[in-house]
């Protein structure tokens, strides 16, 4: 039986696509299958983050309404066997589906895949409680700011009042250098405000931007962030993995002797 | 000394943490400013029926408190009313 888990932040731009993108295929490099929903209706993104844009013929919405099977509008990534997408529509609205309907649809890919990955849209509105619907678990996405994390505190919140208890933390885009000078909250800053389990730190990293642009996830290479993404992979699997060394604990002591430099 | 080189001395991520944390208390309570102030309106209202309470002392607000009962911080109402004079007693 496989397993839901819905990406989600409450803020736009904080890295839910490129989190749901680079994990998702982290996960199939791990040899499991994996299928991963763009649900974020009329602003399409995941297709082309992942590079698969110019395959697509039908969408979430066209399987929703039965105008295909769900086998017909997966699209199968060439270069991860075990990887699929499924598209969001961009003609239509959030409200073209409900979380029944959305509900329904993850239980039917339960059989088939290990892992379904949710894409959810920013906000809290009717995008977000389809996202959700059928989700056993959930990343929360958040950078180290102030609007960011306020936004997933409330979104853990929403997870809670609809009965998702298990969530994950993932803060994204964590500057180590800002965090060391004292002027960023570290990760440990953020999840004690949030107490939830951390599960991920991505550090900022250029690399991102690059490999986006080029349609393809980070994930697997041996950049700071493509190798962050494996490891949050690797621990939703169940393996004990590590955090990666980001010096950011020694913030306080360079914070003391680095002023007098 | 600029405004912003203040700041900078302290370490703005610190005061990012303790602004959120704020916030995050009377988010996670779901109560508004203006609830608030009904709230503490009302209590003034009840205990001023049997006690003289001293309105310039009196701080009520919602703040985070260690439940015994799960694991976490919970929110509570908490409410400081400085008596000045208990009008029952008198009769």
């Amino acid at each position: 039986m496989g397993e839901v888990i819905v990406v989600t932040s409450g803020k736009g731009g904080v890295g839910k696509t490129t989190t749901t993108a680079n994990v998702g295929t982290g996960l199939a490099m791990l040899d499991k299958k994996v299928v991963l929903i763009d649900t974020d209706i009329g602003l399409r993104n995941l297709d082309v983050v992942l590079g698969l844009e110019n395959r697509i013929v039908y969408n979430l919405v066209d399987v929703i309404e039965g105008n295909c099977r769900i086998r017909n509008a997966l699209i199968k990534d060439k270069r991860y066997p075990n990887l699929y997408l499924l598209p969001a529509a961009q003609t239509r609205d959030k409200n073209a589906v409900s979380p029944e309907q959305m509900k329904k649809l993850a239980d039917e890919l339960r059989d088939e895949f290990d892992y379904i990955l949710m894409d959810c849209p920013a906000g809290i509105e009717q995008g977000f409680r389809n996202a959700i619907a059928g989700a056993d678990k959930a990343l929360v996405v958040t950078t180290p700011e102030v609007s960011a994390v306020r936004d997933a505190d409330r979104i853990i919140g929403l997870l809670e009042a609809n009965e998702i208890h298990e969530t994950y933390l993932i803060v994204n885009r964590l500057r180590m250098d800002m965090v060391k000078r004292g002027d960023m909250m570290s990760s440990d800053d953020v999840t004690e405000v949030l107490a939830i389990d951390l599960i991920g730190i991505v550090p900022d990293d250029e690399n991102i931007v690059i490999s986006t642009n080029q349609g393809e996830p980070l994930v697997g290479s041996d950049s700071l962030a493509g190798r962050a993404y494996m490891n949050i992979a690797r621990r939703l699997i169940g393996e004990e993995v590590p955090f990666l060394n980001l010096n950011e604990r020694n913030s306080f002591f360079s914070k003391l002797f680095g002023r007098r430099k | 000394m600029r405004l912003t080189d203040f700041f900078k001395k302290k370490g703005t991520g610190s005061i990012a943490k303790d602004r959120l944390k704020l916030v995050l208390v009377s988010d996670r309570a779901g109560c508004s400013p203006e609830v608030m102030e009904q709230i503490k309106n009302d209590i003034i209202a009840v205990i001023s029926k049997y006690i003289e309470i001293d309105l310039e002392g009196l701080d009520i607000k919602i703040t985070q408190t260690e439940s015994e009962l799960h694991n976490g911080p919970v929110p509570a109402l908490f409410a400081n009313i400085p008596i000045k004079d208990m009008k029952a007693s008198k009769k």
